[in-house]
Parts: C-alpha cells; structure tokens; sequence
C-alpha cells in the first residue's frame, strides 16, 4: 500500500515535470516510476507490491477480453431471430473470503454480459449467478472458478 | 485521424447502445433484460465518453469523462445486482426454457438468509 502510494506520487510528479496531463502520459510515468521503485527496493519485494502489480494487470485485461467476447455473444442473440440461451442460476462455492475480494468478484461477473451475480449466500460460501449460456453447470463453475476467481485471489493473496 | 477515431468510437458506443435497447424488447424475462440493459449501456456509454475525450482531447475534459466512466463502471452492477435480487425475492419467474435454478429453494423467505446448500438449512435454522 504505502509502495502503491509511493508509485503514484512519483507518477504525479512525472506527470508535472513533463507537463502533459494525459492518460498516455500517466501509463509511461507509473511504469517509470514502478521501475525506478523496484530497483531502488533494499530487501526483495517484502510487501508483495511488484508481484503484484502484473497481476493486477493481467485480471484487468482478462476481464476487458471477457467483456469484449460476452458482448458480442449477447449481441448477436439479440440480433438473430433465433435464440441460443440457456439460461439458469447457478450456485458457485465460493474460496474467496474478506468482503472486498467478494464485492470486486461479483461485480466482475455482473459487468460482464449474460451474467448477472443475484447473492452471496449468509455464510458467505456461495455465490449465486444468473447466466445466460450454460451449456455444462460444472464446466461453468470451472470457468469462473478459473477465469475470475483464481486472477483475483493472485492479487490479494 | 482524431476525427475518424472519435467517429468510430462514437459509433461503436451507440451500436451498443442500440442493442442494449433492443435487448430490452426481445429478451423473455427480466434476468436477461437486465443482463443486456447494464453491461450494454455501461459499454457505450464508456466508448461515447472515450470518442469526447479524444475529441476534444483536452485535460479537462479527458479527466472528466474518465472519472464519469469510472462512475458508471462501479455503480451499475450494483444498481442491477439489487434490481435482480429483489426480483428474485418477490419471485419474478425465470423464463420457461431456463434450465436450471440453484437457488429456487434456499431462500429462507421471513428472514430473508440464504444457505449454502438446500439441505443445511434445515439442519442448521439459525444460518451461522
């Protein structure tokens, strides 16, 4: 966190320094400063921050390609006259445990076309989806156990 | 260039926007409606912001609509999230062909908990 705050603030000022407050400008001043901060680190990685940061990239462009794919899949059942769904809900046993991992999973799912998260079950176990193509119930739960689930317990872990 | 970008966000957005909307008319039960309506219009609604910020392509602006994506990224699927659980406890049907309900009997409807699996309620009233 305090390693987080660090790479932003170096940021910021590259951002002043050079003067140009773009986006385009943000990405090459955080990787900079990533850089920088990991070269000057004195024991290797203690808080996890530089493993995680990858991580965190890669759930984010993960979930971009799964909303790409799921939009388009929506898009064409709405299109053709003809409908492919098979829509039902689903119960996902869930390994997740603090609030925030749940929250950010569940909103992951909602966000994505053709899935809707419904609830979390009071003990927290399971978590409830509605989703609109499940072709397997199991290959299903596999594939947000693998896809969405196991990227961001990588992060918080 | 920055024209025909901004063109081809622009027109990328409002096709999702078009069949976001559409997918409201065509689709046979509320789950799937509101499956189409958030994600689509979250969707366009970032690509429109995207195509003005590369428009304009100013500070002001581009932080603007990027804050104004961010918004709408975090706040629709709970929006939606809410409206699909509170359809589910007022017991909107599912649509005939739907084919398979983890969670048709593990409301306890009074109290409003939910049990992991069907049978541990019964066990366990209380929940945890």
């Amino acid at each position: 966190m305090k390693t987080l705050l660090l790479n932003l603030l170096l940021t910021i000022a590259w951002m002043a320094l050079t003067g140009q407050f773009l986006l385009s400008n943000f990405i090459v001043g955080f990787a900079v400063a990533y850089l920088i901060l990991w070269l000057a680190q004195v024991e290797a990685d203690p808080s996890g921050y530089f493993a995680r940061v990858p991580k965190m990239i890669a759930l984010l462009t993960f979930f971009l390609w799964e909303l790409i794919k799921a939009n388009l899949k929506v898009a064409y059942d709405v299109l053709s006259p003809k409908w492919h769904m098979r829509p039902g809900v689903v119960a996902i046993p869930l390994e997740l445990t603090s609030d925030l991992e749940i929250t950010l999973l569940a909103n992951l799912i909602t966000l994505t076309p053709g899935t809707l998260s419904l609830d979390v079950s009071t003990d927290r176990k399971v978590l409830y989806v509605h989703s609109m193509y499940i072709d397997d119930v199991n290959e299903f739960q596999r594939q947000i156990k693998d896809g969405f689930e196991r990227r961001i317990r990588e992060v918080f872990q | 260039m920055q024209e025909a970008v901004s063109a081809i966000l622009l027109i990328i957005g409002s096709a999702f926007m078009f069949i976001a909307g559409l997918g409201i008319v065509r689709m046979p039960d509320l789950f799937m409606r509101m499956s189409c309506a958030t994600k689509a219009s979250t969707l366009g609604v970032g690509f429109i912001l995207l195509a003005l910020a590369v428009h304009f392509g100013q500070f002001g602006v581009s932080s603007r609509a990027t804050a104004t994506i961010i918004f709408v990224v975090v706040t629709a699927p709970v929006a939606a999230h809410m409206i699909g659980r509170s359809a589910y406890i007022v017991q909107v049907p599912l649509w005939k062909n739907s084919i398979i309900d983890h969670l048709c009997d593990r409301y306890d409807r009074c109290k409003l908990e939910l049990g992991s699996y069907a049978h541990e309620r019964t066990d366990d009233p209380g929940g945890d």
